[in-house]
């Protein structure tokens, strides 16, 4: 069906026909395999009128006739060669076997050194990024015609007053499990009342600062990462460098600044929906009255305790703000990057934040607050 | 005979693309206003307009990836709008494309780019799906290196060619390009355009093609559309320079085009 194959005196007459589509090149091809070729020594190609020879078709026609001419067999085309096939063998004849594989050779030593050796750059270059950061910072309080006000604004509304509701829901789950579990445990030795000092002391000093950063990690986070990287991908970097403007001062300070205000305010707003949602929780369920509950969260609340909570925030916003804004600067090429680099950011984000409240936990513990 | 493409009732005797009364609406602004259009078989079709004249949206819309608000576009005489979601898939292989930034997916090597059609529509085994493609990569003139970079590693030419080599990938009777030769430099541009004219050649291609670039029309057209007050205004190359719209006169008889009539004589 795809040709008509006549055999006489030694030599083949192939007359093709019909639609030789790249979608049938299956068919074709087993078509051509059933051809047999043993008692011939010259294939004459011709064509029919309804032939459809496409690039795709005339490539496996190629192919065959390759493979043919290695075994001795000679092809000829009383009508002509067909311009398709022409096309083909004029573009691979000139030279038929230079596909290169691409770099497959696995050198475990090599790699382990290329690898330590990126890791190395790696540091550098975010230990680089920090300073820079830093000495613009610096520079930038003291020159307040830097500071961008509006931009700063648009962040600080971006990360801080669009997350309250999902803030404040999280906060009030969290301690409704923390009183609900609190309660169960403290119940069988008769100590309901602690279940006050569990909810208001874990909320405000740890859980209200770290869960609201953790949020603000995988929404700002991210997004700060992909934003960057979206630019960088779109050359709008390079054009805001080449305007002379420092896409450090113009992008990430005021993501920067903007979240160092923005995470501050959310923690107040987590820690209050928290305890309320403690109070709440103890008076459905433990039947204290909102007083008491209130005065017994007064006791146990001291000094320092709302404090050492939201100290952290500032420091969490820092790194939460530079692993975002540092992993976006990196994209670079292909968007499989950017997605790689989000994630890569979010991860290392959500990473720092806990590491640096442990060594918050150390210090506090240390100094004796 | 098993042929995807017999199911759409292709007819053998429809022009390439005939687009009649088309409407494109963006809120109060209109684009096209009844824009008929058509283009025949084995021709290379330049379309011209000026900026905002809506040259991208009427690609859009031939291509089915945008329902214009009234009017029909038929390629081959078939209306992709009318057509299920098997048929649609089958449909879209009859033409190739290239955007005006090449849009080689960025994650994929040359090669990948240009496989990734046919593995979406064709059932190949994995020798001529290497061999095919790098027959693709090889047609349209690209150096065997170029297989194993990614889109990030090329040169704007470059970007090009494997754009048009992957709007090969399946064969079409129909290539569609916007702006081909944008950001080329001019021996790259007549380059580019001699690839195109002798591939539209030996292959029996139909070719439409948006573009600003007078050498390039003149090299390569039959055949120009003009987009003019909401409408296409479309001649052979030699009868539409004397058209009388002003704009037309202007873009064909300006200051730039004189400038070029004086370097080739004309």
């Amino acid at each position: 069906m795809f040709y008509r194959a006549t055999l006489r005196e030694g030599s083949l007459q192939l007359t093709l026909e019909g639609d030789w589509l790249a979608g049938e090149l299956g068919q074709i091809e087993a078509s051509l395999y059933d051809l047999t070729l043993s008692s011939c020594s010259t294939i004459e190609i011709g064509t029919a009128p309804d032939l459809r020879l496409e690039l795709s078709g005339a490539w496996l026609l190629y192919d065959f006739i390759e493979r043919w001419r290695t075994q001795g067999i000679s092809i000829s085309y009383p009508q002509g060669v067909p311009p398709t096939l022409q096309l083909v063998t004029e573009t691979l004849s000139a030279n038929r076997s230079d596909f290169i594989e691409p770099e497959k050779n696995f050198r475990p030593v090599t790699e382990i050194g290329r690898n330590v050796v990126d890791q190395g750059r790696a540091v550098r270059a975010g230990l680089a990024f920090v300073g820079e950061l830093l000495s613009r910072f610096t520079r930038g309080l003291f020159s307040p015609r830097h500071w961008r006000p509006t931009s700063i604004v648009r962040h600080v509304y971006d990360t801080g007053i669009t997350a309250v509701p999902i803030v404040s829901l999280i906060a009030f789950l969290i301690s409704v499990i923390i009183a609900y579990m609190g309660a169960q445990q403290l119940r069988q030795f008769g100590a309901d009342i602690f279940v006050v000092d569990l909810v208001t002391v874990g909320v405000l000093r740890e859980l209200g600062v770290l869960l609201t950063a953790i949020i603000v990690a995988g929404r700002s986070g991210s997004a700060f990462a992909a934003e960057i990287g979206a630019m960088k991908l779109n050359q709008e970097i390079d054009a805001l460098d080449a305007t002379g403007v420092q896409p450090i001062e113009v992008l990430i300070l005021p993501r920067l600044i903007g979240l160092i205000i923005a995470l501050p305010l959310l923690t107040v707003i987590a820690d209050v929906v928290g305890v309320l949602g403690g109070a709440l929780l103890c008076h459905l369920l433990l039947d204290m009255p909102l007083v008491q509950y209130f005065q017994r969260a007064e006791e146990s609340i001291a000094a320092w305790t709302f404090w050492v909570g939201i100290i952290k925030a500032p420091v969490f916003a820092v790194l939460i703000a530079m692993a975002g804004t540092y992993r976006g600067l990196q994209v670079r090429g292909s968007s499989r990057e950017l997605g790689r680099l989000t994630t890569v950011a979010v991860v290392q984000a959500i990473f720092l934040v806990i590491l640096a409240d442990a060594l918050f936990a150390v210090l506090f513990m240390e100094i004796g607050i | 005979m098993r042929s995807d493409r017999s199911e759409l009732g292709l007819n053998a005797e429809a022009p390439a693309v005939q687009a009649t009364g088309v409407v494109n609406r963006f809120g109060a602004q209109i684009v096209h206003d009844g824009l008929d259009l058509t283009v025949n078989r084995g021709e290379i079709f330049g379309i011209v307009g000026g900026s905002g004249s809506g040259k991208s949206v009427l690609l859009n819309t031939i291509l089915g990836l945008r329902r214009p608000q009234a009017g029909e576009v038929r390629i081959f005489g078939i209306d992709l709008n009318a057509l299920n979601t098997a048929q649609l898939r089958i449909a879209k292989q009859l033409y190739g494309v290239t955007f005006q930034a090449g849009a080689l997916f960025s994650s994929l090597t040359v090669l990948q780019n240009i496989q990734l059609p046919m593995l979406e529509h064709l059932k190949l085994s994995a020798r001529a799906l290497e061999e095919l493609a790098m027959l693709k990569l090889k047609l349209v003139g690209l150096p065997v290196e170029a297989a194993h970079k990614y889109p990030a590693q090329l040169s704007g030419g470059m970007i090009k060619r494997a754009a048009l080599a992957r709007a090969l990938a399946l064969d079409p009777p129909l290539l569609m390009l916007d702006e081909p030769t944008s950001g080329l430099d001019p021996i790259s541009a007549a380059a580019f355009d001699e690839l195109l004219v002798g591939l539209q050649r030996e292959l029996a291609l139909t070719v439409i093609m948006i573009t600003h670039d007078l050498d390039s029309i003149f090299r390569t057209c039959n055949r120009v559309g003009v987009i003019v007050e909401r409408r296409l205004v479309a001649d052979e190359l030699a009868k539409i320079v004397d058209h009388p719209h002003p704009w037309i006169q202007a873009y064909f008889h300006g200051d730039r085009a004189r400038r070029f009539g004086a370097i080739h004589g004309t």
